[in-house]
């Protein structure tokens, strides 16, 4: 691993199948969080990733929780360090696709409103 | 076949606008559906909002709303719709009288609201909740207000993607269902657009990641119209470095008007008063477009800050009046390493609301029967360059109308869904079907940041017919390449198939502002020619855009005008 680079470790997958796990390389910034690596793998590497977000910085939506190493933070505010890291989706929530799990309130999902709960 | 869902009233965009839109629509009446891309509340400009809110209640310091369009009118430089600037002053104390009712908590200094100073206001009218607490304070309010209405229903993650038209009459949307790849068709009797501006579009933003254009797109595609599109207000100060995570990049703004942040050039010398505008350290007056136009003439002369903009300095205020001011963010700063005590940061301007947007009247109708928009997503209340404080307040104003309006145009009128109409909306979504993986073209995710590299350095603050012309030929090519429909499809948590909808409207936008900018041969409020430096009183008028196939039209119009004498100011405490 050069100095230049950091190492993502990223569970991919559906409910379906055992999960599995790719490693992309990014360019690391001073400072950088873990959000701005998998937004830059989306624009970059593979933009079948999928995660969630809304603000991108400000911390207010709260929407991109996920596991960094076992741990659940924000990905806009967990930072970035130079050591890889693995991230995963929360466990205690219905898992959607890679990095996305079902946050949505009860009373504001679409499938409520499709009449399909 | 009968669409999945049936409403009078479909809301697009659940931020502040949307979210009000739809609280008044319910209390006026309509059965109510309010939509998002995102998740109810938590995406779109309002939650963002770190700043004020502008409406003149006069507790303060007398006032009268007449003062506030005064200034508001003076702030868009020529170009305002007088008619909805005037609804938008008048009403906005209302609307910030009923948050009020309804617990948003707006700060209060002994018996009455405070109110401060901002840029281009000359009373202290500007309301808040403190510690930059406006935005989640704001949307929070209105979220509970959903939950207590009656015969309203929401739902996130469902991205419309076309409003169907039959005839001359909306007749409702269809949209992508994003956890499951699928159309969804909503029927409705009025459709009100309030998914905000365009900022996303821009390498340096400070938007929400559904900011892209879509209200605009939308609007275009179903046969409206749009006003001054070439006006994209650049916030002076937005956060350049150090790098700060967990922070909005606007945050500076309110820590300027308490304390008086100083603006320095690389020099440490105070600059925005050699640019036509007296700006002192205890008078934070000047308005937006001139602060950014001075930043960027500094950087361009060699006397920027490193990263390429200017420092803002609060190195001279007292340690007791920095922690007052900056409360519990003192901490969230001390986080990012930065002591203010200590070092400067460094700022410049960023991409943060558009001026142009939908052409609507006082009812915030569209050309088109059963049309609406409301908030951001509405052009021409705030001329070429919007007076600080007034985005939140139009949100709730254009809202609130917005929802009575439809409310009204939609009771008593049968629902008249067409399929036919509907086809081909839904057939865009249904063909991404049979796209696998090995069909993909270029990374649709990339294709947007290429775009946002291009609007930043040619349509951004500074520009010139060259750059205009390279920036067109560049997006005409990128709507040829995306094609008429997706061109990568997940199936399961459509994020892809978001992807080409956001570029498909985004390229569309995009396109507007630069037509209007290549037709704007003069500089005006947010739009600067670096070709044509002066304001030329010949084009004091309005530039109209709309789609005719596939094209783009721009042509002039004339001026909205509504005079309106300044009344005395009154004490409200």
């Amino acid at each position: 691993m050069t100095q230049e680079t950091a190492m993502l470790r990223v569970q991919r997958g559906g409910p379906d199948n055992e999960p599995t796990f790719d490693e992309f390389a990014v360019p690391y910034r001073e400072g950088m969080s873990v959000l701005d690596a998998l937004i830059w793998v989306r624009a970059n590497t593979d933009s079948s990733l999928a995660i969630r977000y809304s603000c991108t910085n400000a911390n207010t939506c709260k929407e991109c929780m996920v596991k960094v190493d076992g741990k659940t933070v924000y990905a806009c505010t967990a930072r970035l360090g130079r050591e890889p890291v693995t991230v995963g989706p929360l466990t205690n929530k219905r898992l959607l696709r890679d990095l996305v799990t079902d946050i949505v309130p009860p009373k504001e999902k679409l499938s409520l409103l499709l009449g399909r709960e | 076949m009968a669409a999945e869902v049936s409403t009078d009233v479909l809301v697009v965009g659940a931020g502040g606008a949307g979210m009000y839109a739809a609280i008044s629509a319910a209390r006026n009446g309509a059965d109510v559906v309010l939509v998002d891309k995102s998740l109810i509340s938590r995406g779109g400009a309002t939650i963002m909002a770190q700043m004020t809110v502008a409406a003149a209640v006069g507790e303060q310091e007398p006032d009268h709303w007449t003062h506030h369009l005064r200034d508001t009118l003076e702030a868009g430089r020529g170009l305002c719709n007088e008619e909805l600037a005037a609804v938008l002053c008048e009403e906005a104390p209302v609307r910030i009288r009923e948050m009020e009712e309804w617990k948003v908590g707006w700060a209060r200094e002994g018996n009455h609201l405070k109110q401060v100073m901002a840029p281009g206001h000359q009373v202290e009218r500007c309301v808040y909740v403190d510690f930059l607490n406006t935005g989640p304070a704001v949307a929070k309010t209105l979220r509970t207000q959903l939950g207590r209405a009656d015969n309203l229903r929401r739902a996130g993650e469902l991205t419309v993607t076309d409003i169907i038209v039959d005839g001359d009459q909306v007749v409702g949307a269809v949209g992508l269902d994003v956890e499951t790849g699928e159309p969804v068709r909503i029927e409705a009797n009025a459709v009100i657009l309030a998914a905000g501006g365009l900022t996303r579009l821009y390498q340096r933003n400070s938007a929400s990641v559904n900011m892209g254009g879509d209200s605009y797109a939308l609007a275009l595609r179903a046969g409206a119209e749009l006003i001054d599109m070439e006006f994209v207000q650049f916030f002076p100060i937005g956060h350049l470095a150090p790098r700060m995570v967990g922070m909005d990049p606007i945050m500076w703004d309110p820590f300027r008007y308490k304390l008086g942040g100083r603006l320095l050039n690389a020099d440490g010398k105070e600059f925005v008063q050699n640019y036509g505008h007296a700006e002192t350290t205890d008078k934070y007056t000047a308005p937006r477009d001139v602060v950014s136009f001075a930043i960027l003439q500094e950087v361009a002369a060699g006397r920027g800050s490193p990263a390429g903009g200017a420092f803002l300095s609060f190195k001279h205020i007292p340690e007791d009046e920095l922690r007052s001011a900056f409360g519990p963010v003192i901490d969230r700063l001390a986080e990012n390493g930065i002591d203010l005590r200590e070092r400067s940061v460094e700022v410049a301007p960023i991409a943060h609301y558009h001026m142009g947007g939908i052409r609507v009247n006082t009812r915030m109708e569209t050309q088109v029967s059963g049309l609406y928009a409301a908030g951001e997503a509405v052009g021409g209340a705030n001329g070429a360059n919007r007076l600080s404080g007034n985005a939140i307040s139009e949100a709730f104003v254009f809202g609130e109308r917005a929802g009575r309006f439809a409310a009204g145009a939609a009771a008593g009128r049968d629902r008249e869904w067409s399929d036919a109409a509907a086809e081909s909306a839904v057939e865009r979504i249904r063909a991404s079907r049979d796209i696998s993986a090995t069909d993909y073209g270029p990374s649709l995710a990339g294709l947007l940041v290429d775009l946002q590299e291009i609007m930043w350095r040619d349509v951004g603050l500074l520009r010139t017919e060259g750059g205009l012309a390279a920036a067109l030929r560049r997006i005409r090519e990128m709507r040829r390449e995306i094609g008429d429909r997706p061109s990568e499809s997940d199936h399961r948590f459509a994020l892809s198939m978001q992807d080409w909808f956001d570029l498909w409207n985004g390229l569309l936008a995009a396109e507007t502002i630069v037509l209007g900018a290549i037709k704007r041969t003069e500089s005006r409020g947010a739009h600067q020619r670096d070709d044509f430096p002066r304001t030329d009183p010949g084009q004091a008028q309005n530039l109209i855009t709309r789609l005719e196939g596939d094209a783009l039209c721009v042509e002039t119009t004339a001026l909205v005008k509504n005079p309106i004498a300044v009344e005395p100011l009154e004490a409200n405490r």
